[in-house]
C-alpha cells in the first residue's frame, strides 16, 4: 500500500477555514483546536483515540457512537469529570485530562 | 412571547398549570432531524404555533449533521446527499423563528412527556396516556434539560410530534472495545460535525446501506477504505425488485455510492463480517471471515486486513423511549427492530401523540421528510395531499425490502468469545450472559440484565441491547427508559410531587 503524495482531508472536501484556531491541553500536551469542534474532534484530529480508562478493567476508551448516546467518550474537562467529549465544545485554554475509572478518585475513602 | 418555554418552578413555586393557556403551543415537535424539521415548518406554514425542541445545537439531526458555523465550511453539502431538501427547510425554520411562529429550542434534551393533568392524577406509568374514552388530554408537558448547567425547561403543547430518530444497532465482536473501533454512524457524525477522521485506513463493517454512505464519505475525505465488509448479501434485495424499480431515485443513489466506492478503489465484501479486531492500545488489524446465510462464520475463511480504525454498525434502531413511556403501541419491523405502530395520519395509538420518520421503522431521510409533512397536515386538520401518501408508500416499501435483506442472521453470536465484553459500560462479557441464560435460567434480556448488570450503565442498553436480547434468545424489546437521558437529581427533586 503506497500513500499518494497529497492526501485529501476533510477540510479539502468542504473548503473554507475556521473563524479561529486555539490551543488546549490534553494531559499537558498542547493541541490545536478549530473553533466549532468538540473536544473529541480535537483529540481525533491529533490522532488521539483514547482518553478514559474503564472502572473495572482499566481498559482504554474514546469516542464510539459520536452522538452522545454511548457515554464511552467520558473525559475530565477543567477538573470536571464525566463530560461527553463528543458533545462538549472545545474552548480556548481547556485543560482536558484522561479520566481514570469514575473520575472521582478524590472521593475515594 | 406566548410560546416561549417557562423555567420549571422549583419546589414550592407556583405551578404553571395555574395558567394553562400561557405558553401553550399548538404543536411541540421533539427532534429537528428530517422528520421533525419538515413537520415544524409545514405546521407553522399552516398557522400553527410550534415549539421545536432538539438535543442538537443545529437543526438537521444526525442525517443532516453539519459543522458549526465557526468551522467555516464553504461546502457542507459535499458531505451530504439531498442537502437542498434540508437547506430549504432550514431557511423556512429561520423565517418562522423570526416571525415568532416557531419557537426553536436547540440544545434541549426532552427526557419525559406527560399529560398536563397528570399533575392532578395518580402517576400513570406506561399506561396509555389518553383518557378512557380515547380522548387526548387538553395539553402535554414536555420536560427537558438544557445547556451545560443542565437547567430544567418545561414546554406545554396541545399536540406532540415525536421525531426522535434512531441510534445505531451494534453487534459486538472480540476487540470491538479497542480504541479506533467506532460506530459507522459515529465516524460519519464526527466527520460531518467536526471534520475529522478516526484513522487513515478505515475498514467499514457491519450491515446496511449506511455502510456504503459512510465508506463513500470517509474515502472522499481522504481515508483509505480497504474494504466494506457487509454481512448480508445484496442479492437479498432480489425478491424486492418491484419495490426497487418503483424507486428510481434510490437506485440512482446506490449507483452514486457504488461509483464513489469504485473511484476510491473500495472493495465491497458481501456475506462477510469482521469477527475480531486486533491490537493492544488501539486497533491494528481485523479478522474478516465469510458467513453462511444465517451469518455464521465459515471455518477456514478467516483473513487479516491491517487498518488503524474500524467503522462498524448493523443498521439503526428506532429511539422510542419517550413514546413507550406514554404507552404508544409498537410493532415488529422488517429489520427485526421494534417500531411505533402508526396510522395513515402518522398518529400513534395515544390520542394527541404523533410520530414521523425513523420511530415508525427505519427508512432514511426521504420518507422522514414526507412523513413529517403528512403529520403536519393531519395535526393542522388539513387534507393530506395524495402525492405525499403515494410517496410515503413507495419509500416505505423500499425500506422494508432493505430491512429484510439486512436483518441480522441468528448465527452472528458465533463470533462472540466468552471473554468478549458485550456491555461496554459495565464491562460484562458474553460468558457471564451465557451463564445467566444457560445455568441461572434467564430466559429474557431483562432477567439477564438483572443478573449480570448488562445494560445498566450510562448508555441504558443502547449499545448492548440487541446483543443481550440475542444471547437471551429473544428479539429486542422496544426501548423503555423512564428518563431518556441523564437528568440531575436536583431537577427530579424539583418536580411537582404527582409528576414524578
Amino acid at each position: 500500500m503506497t500513500d499518494r503524495p497529497h492526501r485529501r482531508s476533510p477540510r479539502d472536501l468542504v473548503g473554507g477555514r475556521p473563524d479561529a484556531t486555539y490551543t488546549l491541553r490534553f494531559d499537558g500536551r498542547e493541541l490545536t483546536a478549530q473553533a466549532g469542534q468538540s473536544i473529541a474532534a480535537v483529540l481525533w484530529g491529533a490522532g488521539i483515540l483514547a482518553w478514559r480508562t474503564t472502572r473495572q478493567g482499566g481498559a482504554p476508551r474514546g469516542a464510539f457512537c459520536g452522538i452522545g448516546s454511548c457515554h464511552d467518550c467520558l473525559v475530565t474537562v477543567n477538573g470536571r469529570p464525566n463530560q461527553r467529549a463528543c458533545l462538549v465544545p472545545a474552548r480556548p485554554g481547556d485543560a482536558v485530562t484522561t479520566q481514570e475509572g469514575t473520575g472521582r478518585a478524590d472521593l475515594a475513602v | 412571547m406566548p410560546t416561549s418555554p417557562s423555567d420549571l418552578p422549583g419546589p414550592g413555586a407556583q405551578d404553571a398549570a395555574d395558567h394553562p393557556e400561557e405558553g401553550l403551543a399548538d404543536l411541540a415537535v421533539v427532534g429537528a432531524g428530517p422528520a421533525g424539521l419538515a413537520a415544524a415548518v409545514t405546521a407553522a406554514g399552516f398557522g400553527l404555533r410550534v415549539t421545536l425542541i432538539d438535543a442538537g445545537e443545529r437543526p438537521g439531526g444526525q442525517f443532516y449533521r453539519h459543522p458549526a458555523p465557526q468551522l467555516g465550511a464553504e461546502r457542507p453539502e459535499a458531505l451530504h446527499h439531498g442537502w437542498a431538501a434540508f437547506a430549504a427547510r432550514e431557511r423556512a425554520l429561520r423565517a418562522h423563528t423570526a416571525s415568532g411562529r416557531v419557537t426553536y429550542l436547540p440544545g434541549h434534551h426532552v427526557w419525559t412527556v406527560v399529560p398536563q393533568d397528570a399533575a392532578q392524577d395518580a402517576p400513570q406509568d406506561a399506561a396509555p396516556a389518553g383518557d378512557a374514552a380515547g380522548r387526548a388530554p387538553a395539553a402535554w408537558v414536555l420536560h427537558a434539560v438544557a445547556g451545560p448547567e443542565e437547567h430544567a425547561v418545561a414546554v406545554r403543547a396541545r399536540a406532540v410530534l415525536l421525531a426522535t430518530g434512531s441510534y445505531e444497532r451494534q453487534l459486538p465482536f472480540p476487540g470491538w472495545t479497542l480504541p479506533g473501533v467506532v460506530g459507522a454512524g459515529g465516524a460519519q457524525a464526527m466527520l460531518k460535525g467536526g471534520l475529522v477522521l478516526p484513522g487513515r485506513r478505515v475498514v467499514v463493517a457491519g450491515s446496511g446501506p449506511l455502510l456504503l454512505a459512510v465508506a463513500g464519505s470517509l474515502a472522499s475525505a481522504g481515508a483509505r477504505v480497504p474494504a466494506v465488509v457487509e454481512a448480508a448479501a445484496y442479492t437479498g434485495y432480489a425478491p424486492a425488485l418491484p419495490a426497487l424499480l418503483r424507486n428510481p431515485a434510490k437506485l440512482a443513489e446506490g449507483a452514486v455510492y457504488g461509483g464513489a466506492l469504485l473511484r476510491h478503489g473500495v472493495r465491497l465484501l458481501t456475506r462477510h463480517a469482521v469477527t475480531e479486531a486486533h491490537g493492544t492500545d488501539r486497533v491494528e488489524a481485523v479478522t474478516v471471515a465469510r458467513l453462511d446465510a444465517d451469518w455464521r462464520p465459515l471455518p477456514g475463511t478467516a483473513r487479516r486486513i491491517p487498518c488503524d480504525a474500524v467503522a462498524v454498525g448493523h443498521g439503526l434502531v428506532p429511539q422510542l423511549e419517550l413514546a413507550t413511556g406514554l404507552g404508544c403501541a409498537t410493532r415488529r419491523a422488517a429489520d427485526g427492530t421494534a417500531a411505533l405502530d402508526l396510522d395513515a395520519l402518522q398518529r400513534t395509538s395515544v390520542p394527541g401523540i404523533w410520530s414521523a420518520g425513523e420511530t415508525g421503522g427505519i427508512a432514511g431521510a426521504q420518507p422522514a421528510l414526507v412523513e413529517g409533512e403528512i403529520a403536519a397536515h393531519a395535526v393542522a386538520g388539513r387534507p393530506v395531499p395524495a402525492a405525499l401518501v403515494r410517496r410515503r408508500a413507495r419509500l416505505r416499501a423500499f425500506a422494508d425490502a432493505m430491512g429484510r435483506a439486512h436483518r441480522p442472521g441468528e448465527g452472528w453470536t458465533g463470533w462472540l468469545r466468552d471473554d468478549t465484553d458485550v456491555c461496554r459500560c459495565e464491562e460484562v462479557p458474553a460468558g457471564r450472559i451465557r451463564e445467566a441464560v444457560a445455568d441461572l435460567g434467564a430466559g429474557d434480556a431483562r432477567t439477564a440484565k438483572l443478573l449480570t448488570r448488562a445494560g445498566m450503565g450510562w448508555c441504558q442498553g443502547r449499545m448492548c441491547g440487541p446483543a443481550v436480547a440475542a444471547l437471551a434468545g429473544e428479539e429486542q424489546a422496544p426501548d423503555r427508559r423512564p428518563l431518556s437521558c441523564p437528568v440531575p437529581m436536583r431537577l427530579l427533586a424539583g418536580l411537582p410531587p404527582a409528576d414524578g
